[in-house]
C-alpha cells in the first residue's frame, strides 16, 4: 500500500517535471515563431541600417505577413533613395517537401516580395528572381524553428 | 567521358542451342519473395593461358571467378535469389560446366545452377555460360558472349539477365548504369556533382566539377543523353548533357528558371517546368526541331511531368487544389484529372515503363512515403516509410524503384546524411545502394543492351 503511494506520488512528480521542461522548450521556440513564420532576428543581415534583407513564410505558404510587408517597405525607401542599385531577389523553402516543388514555391515566395516591391515604385527591371529551392538552407537543424528561419525571400544586392 | 567505346561495343552473342523446356523452375516476382530460389553459381572455368593473359590486361588473378562474383552479387541483391556458398561446391568449374553432376548439386540443395568458362580468343573475351535446372536435370539456357576484355563487368550483368528473364520471365535491369546527385559538404552548403555508376555501384565516375550546383537528372530511355538542372552563372536551366563525348548545352531559350526536366519515351522531347511571375507551368521542347510548346496554363505551381510510356498521357504535380497532389492529363494538355485524394499531400509522379502503375512521394503526418498508385489513382500502396525521403526512379522493367533518403539533424544541425535506396514493388528487399560520397536523385537508364 505505503509502496503503491509513494511510486504514484513520483510518478506524478515525473510527470510535472517532464510538463515544465516541454514549457520551456516551447516558449524558447514561440518566442521566434508566430503561427509558423519566423519573427527572429538571428539569421537576419541588414542592406543598409535599419534595412533587414529578409521576409519569412509559413509553411506552404507564399504569402507577406505584415512584420515582412514592412521589412519590404523599408527595402523599397532605400531602394528609391539609392537608384543606381539593383537586387535579387532569392526565394528559398524549408526541407520538408520534395526538391521539385521547393524550387517552384521559392520562386513564388521571392515573387511575392517582388510584387510588393513593384507597387511601391521600384522599376521591375532592377529585381530579378532566384529559387535556390530547399538547396540553401541557414539553419542545418532538422525542428520547426530551423525550417521557419529557411522558408525566406532574401534581397541580395547585385552590383 | 574519357570512355568513349563504352557502349560502341557490341556484343556478339550467340545462342548455343536452342532451348525448348517446360514445366521447369520458375520465380515469381509479383509478391514479396520470403524465401529466395536457392541457387549454384560455379565460378567460370578458365585455362591457365587465357587466365594469365587476362591477369596481365586487368589485373584480376582470376577473371572468371570474378564475373561469377558479379552474377552472384547482382542475384543476391535482387532479393529473388539465394546464392549457395561456393565452399559447398563438390563439382570442379570445369567438369560441371560439361556435364553437372544433378546429384551432388541437389544434395547442398541448389535448385538451379549457373556454369561457364572463359577464353581468350583473338585478344577478346569470350564466354559461354549455361543455366540448370537441377532438380529436372536439364539445361534451360546456354550463350555464349564475344567481346573487349575491359567489358568483362557487364558481361555479368549481361549473364544475370539473361538468367533472370529465363527464371521469372520478365526482363532484367542488371546492365544498366544510375545517374545521380554526389552530394559532400555541410548541409548549408552542399557541393554537388553529377555522377554515374553501374547499377551495382561499379564504374562510380563524376560528370561535373561541382562548381555549380547541379540537381535532377534524368536519363533518356534511348540513349545516353542526360537532362538536369544547373544552376551555372547563378541561372537555373535545365540542360542535356551527352555523357559520351561531355557535350553540354542549355534546352530552350526561356526568359527565366526552367527546373524538373525529363524526357518523353522516344527520347525525342524534354518535358519540364518554366517559372516566372510566381507560376509554374509546364512545356515542352522538341530536341529536333527546337519547337517550344506550352502543356499547362494554369496560375497554380505545375511541376514534376513525367510521360506515360506510350507517350499519349503526362502526369504531373500542381498545387491548384491548394496542395500539391497528382494529377493526369493527355499529353497536349487536355483532359486534366485529379488522382490523388488520399490523406497527405502527394509529389513527384513517375510513370511506371510497364504503364499500370504511377509512383510517388507522399507527406503525411510529418512522415514521408514512397508508395505507388494505379494510373486512375486507386489500388494506393506505401511501400516504405521515413523521416524524409523521395523522388523514385523506376528501373527498367518496372519491378524496383530507387529513390533518396535523408536523416534527420540533431539538436546542434549535425548528422546530416543522404543516401541512396532502392525497394521491390512488393515493399520488401529495401536495400541502401552504396556511393563513395552521399548522393541523392537518382535516375535508372534502360537496359544498355537490348
Amino acid at each position: 500500500m505505503n509502496l503503491r503511494k509513494i511510486l504514484k506520488n513520483t510518478f506524478l512528480v515525473l510527470i510535472a517535471s517532464l510538463v515544465l521542461t516541454a514549457c520551456a522548450t516551447q516558449k524558447k521556440g514561440a518566442g521566434q515563431l508566430q503561427s509558423d513564420v519566423y519573427t527572429g532576428k538571428d539569421t537576419v543581415e541588414y542592406l543598409a541600417s535599419g534595412v533587414p534583407d529578409r521576409v519569412f513564410f509559413a509553411t506552404n505558404d507564399t504569402t507577406l505577413t505584415t512584420a515582412s510587408r514592412e521589412t519590404l517597405r523599408k527595402q523599397a525607401a532605400w531602394l528609391r533613395k539609392n537608384s543606381d542599385i539593383t537586387i535579387v531577389l532569392e526565394g528559398h523553402a524549408d526541407e520538408r517537401g520534395t526538391r521539385e516543388y521547393n524550387i517552384a514555391i521559392g520562386e513564388r515566395r521571392a515573387n511575392s516580395a517582388k510584387d510588393y516591391l513593384l507597387t511601391y515604385g521600384i522599376s521591375s527591371d532592377r529585381i530579378s528572381v532566384l529559387s535556390y529551392g530547399k538547396e540553401r538552407p541557414v539553419d542545418s537543424g532538422s525542428n520547426p524553428l530551423a525550417w521557419s528561419k529557411n522558408r525566406r525571400s532574401v534581397s541580395v544586392k547585385a552590383n | 567521358m574519357n570512355n568513349t567505346n563504352f557502349f560502341l561495343i557490341s556484343f556478339l552473342i550467340i545462342l548455343l542451342m536452342p532451348i525448348k523446356s517446360f514445366g521447369l523452375i520458375e520465380v515469381d516476382i509479383t509478391r514479396g519473395n520470403l524465401s529466395p530460389l536457392p541457387l549454384a553459381v560455379s565460378p567460370l572455368s578458365i585455362d591457365e593461358k587465357s587466365r594469365i593473359n587476362f591477369k596481365e590486361l586487368l589485373k584480376k588473378e582470376n577473371i572468371g571467378l570474378e564475373i561469377s562474383s558479379i552474377v552472384e552479387n547482382n542475384l543476391r541483391t535482387s532479393g529473388l535469389f539465394n546464392p549457395l556458398n561456393k565452399d559447398a561446391f563438390l563439382q570442379a568449374p570445369d567438369i560441371a560446366n560439361l556435364k553437372p553432376r544433378f546429384e551432388d548439386w541437389n544434395l547442398i540443395k541448389a535448385q538451379a545452377l549457373i556454369t561457364g568458362k572463359v577464353s581468350f580468343v583473338d585478344d577478346k573475351l569470350r564466354v559461354e555460360f549455361r543455366l540448370w535446372d537441377v532438380l529436372a536435370g536439364k539445361e534451360m539456357m546456354a550463350l555464349a558472349f564475344t567481346t573487349i576484355p575491359n567489358n568483362w563487368r557487364r558481361v555479368g550483368h549481361i549473364i544475370t539477365d539473361k538468367v533472370y528473364e529465363r527464371l521469372t520471365g520478365e526482363k532484367g535491369y542488371f546492365d544498366t548504369r544510375i545517374i545521380y546527385v554526389a552530394e559532400e559538404g555541410p548541409k548549408t552548403k552542399r557541393i554537388k556533382k553529377l555522377a554515374i555508376m553501374d547499377q551495382d555501384g561499379a564504374n562510380n565516375k563524376f560528370l561535373t566539377l561541382g562548381n555549380e550546383l547541379v540537381l535532377t537528372p534524368r536519363f533518356n530511355p534511348t540513349s545516353q543523353m542526360v537532362t538536369y538542372l544547373s544552376y551555372f552563372r547563378n541561372l537555373p536551366r535545365v540542360y542535356l548533357l551527352d555523357i559520351e563525348t561531355g557535350t553540354q548545352e542549355v534546352v530552350g531559350d526561356f526568359p527565366g528558371m526552367t527546373f524538373a526536366p525529363r524526357f518523353s519515351p522516344n527520347g525525342k522531347k524534354i518535358i519540364m517546368s518554366f517559372a516566372k511571375d510566381g507560376k509554374s507551368d509546364i512545356y515542352t521542347m522538341d530536341l529536333e526541331n527546337r519547337i517550344v510548346e506550352r502543356i499547362t496554363n494554369h496560375p497554380s505551381i505545375d511541376t514534376s511531368p513525367s510521360y506515360s510510356p506510350d507517350g499519349k498521357y503526362i502526369t504531373f504535380n500542381s498545387d491548384r487544389s491548394g496542395y500539391q497532389q497528382i494529377y493526369i492529363m493527355k499529353s497536349d494538355g487536355g483532359n486534366v484529372k485529379r488522382i490523388s485524394f488520399g490523406n497527405g499531400i502527394y509529389g513527384t509522379p513517375v510513370w511506371s515503363p510497364r504503364g499500370d502503375l504511377i509512383a510517388f512521394t507522399k507527406l503525411h503526418k510529418g512522415k514521408f512515403y514512397i508508395g505507388v498508385m494505379r494510373t486512375d489513382g486507386s489500388g494506393e500502396r506505401l511501400l516504405t516509410e521515413n523521416f524524409y525521403q523521395e523522388a523514385p526512379s523506376w528501373s527498367p522493367n518496372g519491378r524496383i524503384l530507387i529513390f533518396y533518403r535523408e536523416t534527420k539533424t540533431d539538436s546542434k544541425g549535425k548528422g546530416f546524411t543522404a543516401k541512396l535506396w532502392s525497394i521491390d514493388l512488393t515493399g520488401y528487399n529495401e536495400r541502401m545502394v552504396k556511393t563513395p560520397t552521399d548522393g541523392s536523385d537518382p535516375s535508372w537508364s534502360s537496359l544498355l543492351s537490348n
